[in-house]
C-alpha cells in the first residue's frame, strides 16, 4: 500500500543540524509537490542542549505535526533513548554511527553521517546523506532531490558546481547505504503538485508580511522568545521614508511608543510573548480609554512569569482579552495555521484602525516556528487598513457621543488631549458619573464594528460540537476528520475571531448540548469565556508544552460525545 | 481649555510653581509658531501623571495636541509621536516623581538615542497630588507623609544625572521667572536632540521652597538659585560638571551639544544602506 504521509523526527544537540535537516526535508518535498509542515522545540540556551524537530510530508495538505514518528534520525544516544518510544512499530531509526552504537534493535540502522559527508569533500553535506537515506525509505525518485540540490546551491558563485556535485554525491551515498540495509517504509504516493503559487514560510514571517500587506507603518519591539523573529524581519524590511522598525528598551517602551505612533496617525504594531503582554497591561488600558489604534502580537509560550520560553501553550487568552484593570475587553484574533498568521495580521490591523483601539493578535510557539507550504496570498485582495480621519477645523470634540467618531491627526486641525483619565468630549479630565457612563458605553459600542460573518462550519446538524482555537485547530480538525469518517455525530466550528465572536456562530453554539474545546492550558480559558456567554462548553486541556496529538483528541471527543448523547437520551 | 470648560475641575493650589511653567511653555510655543509659521497643532504636549501633567489641560489660547497618558511613560510615548512624525514639535511635561522615579528607566535610552523632544520637568521635591510623599528630589532626612522618621535616601541630583547619561541639552530654570524660563524652553525645542529643561517649581502646600530658592536677604537667607555665568562654555562637559560641584541650583544652560545626530536623523541615514522591497517582492522570497 502506498503511504499518504509520513513523519521524520530529527533529534540531537543544538548545532548538529537538527533544525536545518527538518526544514531542508520539508522544503525539498514541497518543491516536488508534497505538502509539508515542520515542528520545532528548542532548549532555552544559545548552544547545545537537547533539540528536536520534525517534518511531516504528505500528499494532502497537512494540519498538524503528526502523532507518530515513521523515521527517527538520532544524532546521539540521549536523543535515541528519549525519542524511540514515539517511533511506530514498523518505523525506522537512522542513527549517527560515528557517535554511538545500538545493539539488538532490528529497526535501527547506523550511518556515519560525518564520515560519509567528508568522503564527498564537503563536511557540511551530512544533511544530504540523511536526505538520500530517507528518500530511499519512501521510494522517492532521486531526480526530485537532485533538482532541489541544483536549485538550492546555484547561487552564482564559482564554487557552486563543486558544492552541487558533492551534495549529490552525499545524497547517493545515503541512498546506497539504506538500500544495502534492506529497510523500507514502502512507497509514498506520488505528489500532486498544487495548481497555485506557493510559499514555504514560517508563522512569524507570515505575521510580519500580513501586517506589512495591510500597510503597517511603524513597528517597535523588544527581543523575546518566540516573537523575536518578527522584530528581526521588521528591522530588515520595514525601512524607508514614513516607515520605521526600531528596537526599544522594554515592552513598556514598546506599547507606549506605538501608542504615540498610533495617536500620530500611523498603523502601529509590536510583537511580544506573555511576559511582554504583562508589562504592556497598563499601556493597553491607555490605548483602550484614549481610543488609539494599535496591534500587539502575542506569540504565546508556556507561562506564567518566565515559564517555558521555548515551548508552546495557549494560556494567555484571559490575559489578552482582559489585560488591564478597569472595564476593558480587548478584541482578539487568534490564528490557527501559518496561512492564518498572514490573514490574521491583515485583519488585526484592519480592526485596530476601524474601531480605533488596541487589538491583540494571538499566535503561539508551535505556529511561530512552523515552516509550512501555503498558497501565496493574492495581494490584490488585501486591503490597506484605514481609519476614519477628522478633516474639519479646530475646536473639535474628539470624544463626543456614544459611538466611533473621526480621529484627528497631530499636525492638522482638531487638536485634543488623548486622555488616559476619564474625560469629557474634548478630552479634558472629568469625574462626573454621567461622563463615565457615556465613555464606557462608547468604548464597548465600538466592538460591534468588528463583528464578522465568516466562520468554519461542518455538519452543523449535530448537538455536540468541537470548537478549538488557535494552534490547536490543526490537531482538532484532524481528529474531527477521523471522527466524521467514523460517523460520530459531532459538528465542527472554528473562527480566528475570538472577540467579538461572529454573532451567528455564537448563536449556533448556544443551541448545542455540548461544545468541546480542545485547548492548551490548565483552566480551560476559552470554554470558560464561552460559558460566560451562555454556551455549554467544556474543555479538553493539556499543559505539557507540546501540541495535542490528534489521537488523544479522538479518544476524548468520542468519550465526551458518547456521554453527552447518553445523557440526552436519558432525559 | 479649562477656562471654557466648567466640567474640568482640577485646580493647582494658589501660588503653585506650575502656573509659571505653564506661562513659560505657552510663550515658548507661541514664539515657535511665530518664528516657524507653523500652526499650534504642530505641537504635541505629552504629559505625565501628577499635578504637573495637568498642565496639558490648562494651556490657554490656541491649543496644541496633547496626550495625558500613564504615570512615568511620557518619554516613550513621545518617542512614538516623534518617530511617527518627525516634523512635529514634541514636548514632555512631567514632575520629579513621574520623570525621575517611576519613569527613570526611560531617561537613559532617550539620551542614548538623542531623541529630538524637549522635556520640561517641574521639580517640587514631593509627590503633591497624592498629598506629600517623598520623591527622588526630596532632601535626605526630610520628614514627609511617607517618611515619618526622615527620608532614608540621598537626594537625586537631576542635572548631574542628565549630564552623566549624555543628554545633549540641559538647562535649569525657575518657575518664578517665566520669561527667562520660556527662553530656555525655546532653546530646548530648537535643539536638534534630547533636551531637558529642569525647573524648580515649588509646591506651596507640601514643600514650599520659594524663599530658600530666591533667598530673603533681609532675614539673612542666601538664595540657593544662582545664575550660570555668561562666559560658561556650554559645549564643555567638564565645565558643566564643575558648575554642579559648586552646589546650590545653577540657573541657565548647563550643557549644549549640537554635534550628535538625533534619532530621526540617524534613521534617515540608514535608508541608503537598506534596499526597501515591496510586499510582493518580500513574498516572492518565500515562493518556490
Amino acid at each position: 500500500m502506498q503511504l499518504r504521509d509520513f513523519v521524520v523526527r530529527f533529534a540531537g544537540e543544538g548545532g548538529q543540524g537538527v533544525v536545518t535537516s527538518a526544514e531542508g526535508l520539508a522544503q525539498s518535498s514541497t518543491r516536488i509537490g508534497y505538502h509539508a509542515l515542520t515542528f520545532a522545540t528548542f532548549p532555552s540556551q544559545i548552544l547545545g542542549g537537547p533539540t528536536w524537530t520534525q517534518a511531516r510530508i504528505s500528499v494532502d495538505p497537512v494540519l498538524a505535526p503528526g502523532d507518530d514518528v515513521n523515521v527517527l534520525v538520532a544524532f546521539n544516544r540521549d536523543a535515541y533513548d528519549e525519542h524511540i518510544r514515539d517511533v511506530l512499530p514498523d518505523g525506522v531509526v537512522i542513527f549517527d554511527s560515528n557517535e554511538f552504537e545500538i545493539e539488538d534493535d532490528d529497526r535501527s540502522f547506523g550511518l556515519p553521517f560525518e564520515e560519509l559527508a567528508k568522503s564527498t569533500g564537503n563536511n557540511r553535506a551530512a544533511n544530504m546523506v540523511i536526505m538520500g537515506g530517507l528518500a530511499h525509505l519512501i521510494n522517492m525518485p532521486q531526480e526530485h532531490l537532485v533538482s532541489f540540490v541544483e536549485e538550492r546551491f546555484n547561487r552564482g558563485r564559482a564554487e557552486d558546481a563543486q558544492i552541487i556535485k558533492s551534495n549529490i554525491e552525499a545524497l547517493n551515498l545515503g541512498r546506497t547505504h539504506l538500500l544495502d540495509s534492506g529497510f523500507s517504509l514502502g512507497e509514498l504516493a506520488p505528489p500532486e503538485m498544487p495548481d497555485y503559487k506557493q510559499l514555504m514560510i514560517k508563522g512569524n514571517e507570515a505575521v510580519s508580511l500580513g501586517a506589512m500587506a495591510a500597510g503597517l507603518d511603524f513597528y517597535v519591539g523588544y527581543p523575546i522568545s518566540p516573537a523575536t523573529p518578527i522584530l528581526l524581519y521588521m528591522e530588515r524590511n520595514l525601512v524607508g521614508k514614513d516607515r520605521l522598525a526600531y528596537q526599544v528598551s522594554s515592552e513598556i517602551e514598546s506599547i507606549t511608543a506605538i501608542i504615540g505612533a498610533g495617536y500620530a496617525g500611523k498603523r502601529a504594531m509590536t510583537a511580544t510573548a506573555g511576559p511582554g503582554v504583562s508589562l504592556m497591561s497598563e499601556g493597553l488600558g491607555l490605548a483602550w480609554i484614549a481610543e488609539i489604534p494599535l496591534v500587539v502580537v502575542n506569540v504565546q509560550r508556556g507561562g506564567p512569569a518566565t515559564g517555558l520560553p521555548t515551548k508552546t501553550e495557549q494560556s494567555d487568552l484571559m490575559g489578552c482579552m482582559y489585560p488591564a484593570h478597569g472595564d476593558v475587553r480587548l478584541p482578539i484574533i487568534a490564528v490557527g495555521t501559518v496561512e492564518e498568521c498572514f490573514y490574521g495580521a491583515v485583519k488585526a490591523l484592519e480592526w485596530a484602525e476601524k474601531y480605533q483601539g488596541p487589538v491583540i493578535l494571538m499566535s503561539e510557539m508551535s505556529l511561530a516556528e512552523r515552516a509550512q507550504n501555503i498558497a501565496k496570498p493574492d495581494l490584490s485582495k488585501v486591503k490597506e487598513a484605514k481609519r476614519l480621519v477628522y478633516s474639519g477645523t479646530n475646536g473639535y470634540q474628539r470624544y463626543a457621543g456614544h459611538e466611533l467618531s473621526p480621529m484627528p491627526i497631530p499636525g492638522s486641525p482638531g487638536a485634543y488631549v488623548a486622555n488616559g483619565s476619564e474625560h469629557d468630549d474634548m478630552g479634558d479630565t472629568t469625574h462626573l458619573g454621567e461622563r463615565h457612563i457615556q465613555m464606557t458605553e462608547r468604548r464597548f459600542s465600538k466592538i460591534k464594528l468588528l463583528e464578522e460573518d465568516d466562520y468554519e462550519r461542518d455538519q452543523p446538524e449535530h448537538s455536540v460540537a468541537v470548537v478549538s482555537w488557535g494552534g490547536s485547530k490543526g490537531p482538532s480538525r484532524e481528529a474531527y476528520n477521523i471522527l466524521k469518517e467514523s460517523s460520530l455525530p459531532v459538528s465542527w466550528y472554528y473562527t480566528m475571531f475570538l472577540n467579538p465572536l461572529p454573532p451567528k456562530m455564537l448563536e449556533e453554539l448556544k443551541q448545542k448540548d455540548l461544545v468541546i474545546v480542545p485547548e492548551l492550558n490548565y483552566q480551560g480559558q476559552f470554554s470558560s469565556i464561552l460559558r460566560s456567554m451562555g454556551v455549554k462548553a467544556e474543555s479538553i486541556t493539556q499543559y505539557t508544552g507540546l501540541p495535542f496529538k490528534a489521537r488523544t483528541l479522538v479518544e476524548k471527543i468520542t468519550e465526551m460525545t458518547k456521554a453527552q448523547l447518553k445523557e440526552t437520551t436519558k432525559v | 481649555m479649562s477656562k471654557k470648560n466648567p466640567e474640568y475641575d482640577f485646580k493647582w493650589c494658589p501660588g503653585c510653581g506650575d502656573f509659571g511653567v505653564r506661562r513659560a511653555l505657552e510663550m515658548a510655543m507661541i514664539n515657535r509658531a511665530e518664528e516657524t509659521g507653523q500652526p499650534m497643532e504642530n505641537n504635541v504636549v505629552v504629559a505625565g501623571i501628577g499635578c504637573s501633567g495637568n498642565l496639558v489641560h490648562l494651556l490657554e489660547g490656541d491649543q496644541p495636541y496633547g496626550i495625558h497618558g500613564i504615570h512615568g511613560r511620557s518619554l516613550p510615548i513621545a518617542l512614538g509621536v516623534k518617530m511617527a512624525q518627525p516634523n512635529l514639535n514634541v514636548v514632555v511635561v512631567a514632575g520629579d516623581g513621574d520623570f525621575l522615579s517611576i519613569g527613570g528607566e526611560h531617561i537613559a535610552p532617550q539620551a542614548a538615542r538623542n531623541l529630538n523632544v524637549c522635556a520640561v520637568i517641574m521639580d517640587n521635591g514631593v509627590y503633591g497630588l497624592t498629598k506629600g510623599q517623598s520623591s527622588p528630589t526630596t532632601l535626605e532626612g526630610a520628614i514627609t507623609s511617607s517618611t515619618p522618621y526622615g527620608k532614608l535616601e540621598t537626594k537625586t541630583n537631576p542635572l548631574e544625572l542628565y549630564l552623566t547619561l549624555g543628554v545633549t541639552y540641559i538647562a535649569s530654570g525657575f518657575s518664578g521667572q517665566p520669561r527667562p524660563l520660556s527662553q530656555l524652553i525655546s532653546q530646548g525645542m530648537n535643539h536638534p536632540g534630547f533636551s531637558i529643561v529642569h525647573v524648580q517649581s515649588p509646591c506651596t502646600t507640601y514643600n514650599d521652597t520659594f524663599i530658600e530658592l530666591k533667598g530673603d536677604l533681609k532675614n539673612g537667607i542666601q538664595p540657593t538659585l544662582w545664575d550660570i555665568p555668561e562666559d560658561h562654555d556650554t559645549s564643555d562637559r567638564a565645565a558643566a560638571h564643575e558648575i554642579l560641584q559648586e552646589g546650590g541650583i545653577p540657573v541657565g544652560v548647563l550643557y549644549n551639544d549640537t554635534d550628535r545626530l538625533s534619532l530621526d536623523q540617524s534613521v534617515v541615514n540608514t535608508w541608503e544602506k537598506a534596499n526597501p522591497k515591496t510586499v510582493e517582492q518580500l513574498l516572492g522570497a518565500f515562493e518556490f
